[in-house]
């Protein structure tokens, strides 16, 4: 709560804008896509396997389908066209054939004329299994030492990193093995769609919350057997996202059970069937040994990442490259030897959750970063600054730090924040670790401070072309924007408009509805949408500003470049004209698209080496904790944090972004896991998945490096991940500093801190 | 299905009469699917996130834990409810103070704001955590909406 946010007049880039979408959001009248329906509407749902391994003997859905209100259940041999799908590699069934491989794997699914008729339909198909030994190990993965659980086999990648000299060894060597658990996205909005179906059958229409609209079209396409222009996607409200709306989940489902009824098709996912129906964070084991001189200046890394990915591929690949490319954290190292495996198990499959790769990494390292400073007889925040790695160093993969790289002043500037009061002799309860429990004693309370910072890379990795698409139509001195960016929270919708008036002068800015009548934005992920949808629409105003200075300087015998646009006018920069943009547009329309790219990256080769990065962001935390020694409960009391921003084009909206991150970052640090026992999952509720309240959240405080980075369209950098990383191991290391305890798994747990 | 019945439940002031309707709905379901008020939302079906909160004879509750034909003589206020257009005091602090990103947890937030400052007018900064601690939001990590409602309590009080 510490942290103001000032306001201007005009809500160009810069100013704490306001989402357009507020108002309807607060009174209830927002569409989100579990809102939508349909007259003649019926319900879908979902059979999903009770085992994480499995033979399916048999099928029978002939009880079910006899039920009334039941209108059709599909299995395996109703998919008619491609019977897998998949983000990277397309391996996951769209309904199980023969096998099931991770614990609600679809099975079937059914239409029905109520959700409980539905419930019942499920309920009375018949599914003979034979129980298999779930492979739930990824050592066994990588020994190759279990059969294979899938064709593709149990190894979704290896990539191993060699740089430098790796004979090198330092004076100083601190290792350890730490481990990360799965922690879920756990956004509110369910998965959700309505799948319309074309009256001839040929096609059909949805309404849909997803990451990525042209993705899910394409993949839907496919298994349908239908060209994807027979596929209209139109984005419904977004409850959150967080990386789990990025695979496909109901979408295929939906859409059969639509083509086979002829009838809309609502489908909803329950809480339960959310924690099975998207991929995960990756649990992780990460083995690291740094050596350092006796200064503490880093030498060497060395690691052993292992990453499960569970059943199916999803994203693992990439999420793997992400961790073992930062590895060495913001900071100078100049050799390295690093292996890295993603393995497929029979746990539930893992993909993209924000900070993809990297927050698992992050806790390695930054642990590490304190266990070296303790062998050197540094601070914490000493030892960072000693390595800070600055603009232009290479990365062990050899590739360039070209982004401004402000660390030093990240953990600088975060040093400088006032550290909370110490607690009084008398404080509230429900400040005190374990809170409304009621349990903490004061004499058993310690404090302690611990620092996290992060680098992040920005946008897609390893020559994907995830460029972005964004159409300006300037319209009597009214800009209507059209893109198929996802709008998952984040606030683009607030954003895009900025931009039109920055760039445009206007006031007036309508968002058209993100929809596949244009092309691709790609993901809302990455941290990439301010920058890649961001630079398109950036891109489409300027070229509509280029044909309206054109028009004015036809109309006045000027010449078009000596015009610009000055808050709401255009104006001859060397004569006398001033005239508003609403009168010079008046009587005329200008519309013009504009696709946006990143600069080329590279894949990476046998030993890791590679431009395979866009960009980077920087971000440094410090956190306060108050630890109940008896109980082990933690309260996170403060987390400072500056974070390299580019530029501050929404201060409220990258507060909000910062703020949100770090309490998901508490999260993963103190309390969020799913957990697994040989790959059944134990904890698929809200009631005993828990994520952080109002009583859990810290206060932050917030300062934003504002340089704005060259290479950004916009001088600004994504701003959704950052947050949410280093502040998991800055939280930890507090745990250590309180009690001095190793604490080298994350969420720690009571008993991690005082059995 | 065969175990139907008619009822009518007050909400918002008017009696609605419900039809042909399964007796294991809950008050969410009924609201959303059958009485045209979708602004509460469902995420756990537990009580747990707070997504779905109504008043119930002035106490604040999850609908989704509600049966709606147990509802029955009870007068309830969705989000639907609070005005008749024009946003609440409350409404418009979370706009302005970045309180609404994703918007899912909102509906049922303004609803438990409400509440707990028509019973408390003048609540401390523990009090407000804890009212709203069973309301859960996944995206603001609460700073912003903390801020919204320092912002109601700082204005009604210089009313």
């Amino acid at each position: 709560m510490s942290t103001s946010v000032v306001r201007t007049r005009r809500d160009t880039l810069g100013t704490s804008a306001l989402r357009p979408d507020g108002g309807a959001k607060v009174q209830g009248s927002f569409a989100f896509s579990s809102d939508v329906w349909a007259d003649n509407m019926l319900w879908g749902a979902t059979l999903r396997s009770p085992h994480p391994y499995a033979r399916i003997i048999s099928i029978d859905t002939s009880e079910a389908i006899k039920i009334a209100g039941v209108e059709t259940v599909l299995t395996a041999e109703d998919v008619p066209g491609k019977l897998t799908y998949g983000l990277i590699d397309s391996d996951q069934p769209v309904f199980a054939s023969g096998v099931v491989r991770y614990m609600g794997e679809p099975v079937a699914a059914v239409a029905a004329d109520h959700p409980e008729t539905c419930r019942r339909a499920l309920a009375a198909i018949r599914v003979e299994y034979e129980v298999l030994e779930p492979h739930v190990n990824p050592e066994d993965s990588i020994s190759g030492s279990v059969p294979p659980i899938h064709p593709n086999g149990n190894l979704l990648r290896h990539q191993r990193i060699v740089c430098g000299d790796t004979s090198v060894t330092g004076p100083v060597m601190v290792e350890c093995e730490y481990e990360i658990g799965m922690q879920d996205q756990a956004f509110l909005g369910l998965e959700a769609a309505l799948a319309i179906p074309d009256s001839d059958g040929g096609g059909l229409e949805m309404i849909v919350a997803t990451q990525w609209l042209h993705e899910d079209r394409k993949q839907i396409a496919l298994c349908l057997g239908l060209p994807e222009e027979n596929i209209r996607l139109t984005l419904g409200g977004v409850g959150g996202a967080f990386g789990a709306r990025e695979d496909i989940s109901l979408q295929v489902h939906a859409s059969l059970l639509a083509l086979r009824t002829g009838r809309p098709i609502k489908m909803q996912y329950s809480r339960e069937e959310s924690f099975f129906g998207h991929v995960h964070r990756h649990p992780a084991k990460i083995w690291v040994r740094h050596h350092a001189s006796n200064d503490g200046m880093i030498l060497k890394i060395e690691a052993r990442m292992v990453f499960d990915g569970g059943a199916y591929a999803s994203t693992s690949a990439a999420v793997l490259i992400n961790a073992v490319t930062h590895i060495q954290g913001p900071y100078r190292c100049a050799n390295a030897i690093v292996d890295g495996f993603a393995a497929r198990t029979n746990n539930p499959p893992c993909g993209a959750m924000r900070g993809f790769g990297v927050v698992q990494a992050c806790f390695a390292h930054e642990s590490q970063m304190d266990k070296l400073a303790q062998a050197c007889g540094l601070s914490p925040v000493e030892i960072r600054l000693r390595n800070a790695m600055r603009t232009g160093d290479r990365l062990i993969t050899g590739q360039p730090v070209e982004s401004v790289a402000p660390v030093e002043r990240c953990i600088r500037e975060t040093d400088a924040i006032a550290l909370p009061p110490q607690m009084t002799s008398s404080p509230h309860e429900l400040s005190l670790p374990g809170g409304s429990g009621r349990t903490a004693d004061r004499s058993h309370i310690v404090r302690g401070i611990g620092w996290g910072v992060s680098i992040k890379n920005l946008m897609y990795s390893e020559t994907f072309d995830d460029y972005a698409t964004a159409r300006c139509r300037l319209d009597n001195g009214v800009v209507t924007l059209k893109f198929a960016t996802s709008e998952v929270g984040q606030g683009f919708v607030t954003l895009a408009p900025q931009i039109a008036r920055s760039v445009l002068g206007v006031d007036t800015v309508i968002v058209d509805p993100m929809d596949t009548t244009i092309g691709s934005a790609g993901s809302t992920s990455a941290s990439r949408q301010t920058w890649m949808s961001g630079g398109a629409v950036d891109g489409a105003c300027r070229l509509v500003r280029e044909r309206l200075f054109e028009h004015v300087a036809q109309q006045h015998n000027l010449d078009p470049l000596q015009l610009e646009i000055d808050d709401t006018d255009i104006i001859d920069t060397r004569g006398t004209l001033r005239i508003s943009v609403s009168k010079a547009s008046a009587g005329v329309a200008f519309e013009e698209t504009f696709e946006h790219h990143h600069r080329p990256t590279e894949d990476l080769d046998e030993n890791g080496q590679g431009n395979c990065h866009v960009a980077f962001a920087f971000v440094a935390h410090r956190a306060v904790v108050d630890v109940d020694t008896e109980l082990g409960l933690v309260k996170v009391v403060q987390i400072a944090t500056a974070q390299d921003v580019g530029r501050a084009l929404n201060p409220l909206s990258v507060l909000g972004q910062i703020e949100g991150g770090i309490a998901q970052g508490l999260g993963l640090a103190v309390m969020e896991e799913i957990l697994m026992v040989n790959g059944i999952v134990k904890n698929p509720s809200f009631t005993d998945y828990l994520l952080p309240t109002a009583l859990d959240a810290p206060d932050v405080v917030a300062i934003l490096i504002e340089e704005p980075d060259p290479q950004a369209p916009l001088g600004a950098k994504g701003v959704g991940e950052p947050p949410c990383i280093s502040v998991t191991p800055a939280i930890a290391a507090a745990i250590r500093d309180a009690t001095g305890r190793a604490i080298t798994r994350v969420p720690v747990r009571p008993s991690d801190i005082c059995l | 299905m065969s175990e139907t019945q008619i009822y009518s439940l007050r909400v918002n002031g008017k009696l609605r009469e419900v039809t042909d309707a399964w007796l294991g709905e809950s008050l969410l379901y009924v609201l959303r699917e059958r009485l045209g008020l979708p602004g509460s939302k469902g995420a756990c079906e537990q009580g747990e996130c707070g997504s779905c909160t109504v008043v119930m004879d002035g106490a604040a509750v999850c609908s989704c834990l509600v049966l709606a034909a147990s509802a029955v003589g009870a007068d309830i206020t969705t989000i639907e409810g609070l005005t008749d257009g024009a946003l609440t005091d409350v409404q418009q602090a979370f706009i302005d103070e970045g309180a609404v990103q994703c918007g899912f947890c909102t509906p049922g937030l303004i609803v438990a704001v409400h509440h707990l400052l028509d019973n408390t007018p003048k609540p401390s900064e523990m009090e407000v955590k804890e009212a709203l601690s069973g309301n859960i939001c996944r995206c603001t990590g609460y700073g912003r909406i903390f801020a919204a409602v320092t912002r109601v309590i700082d204005q009604r009080a210089q009313q």
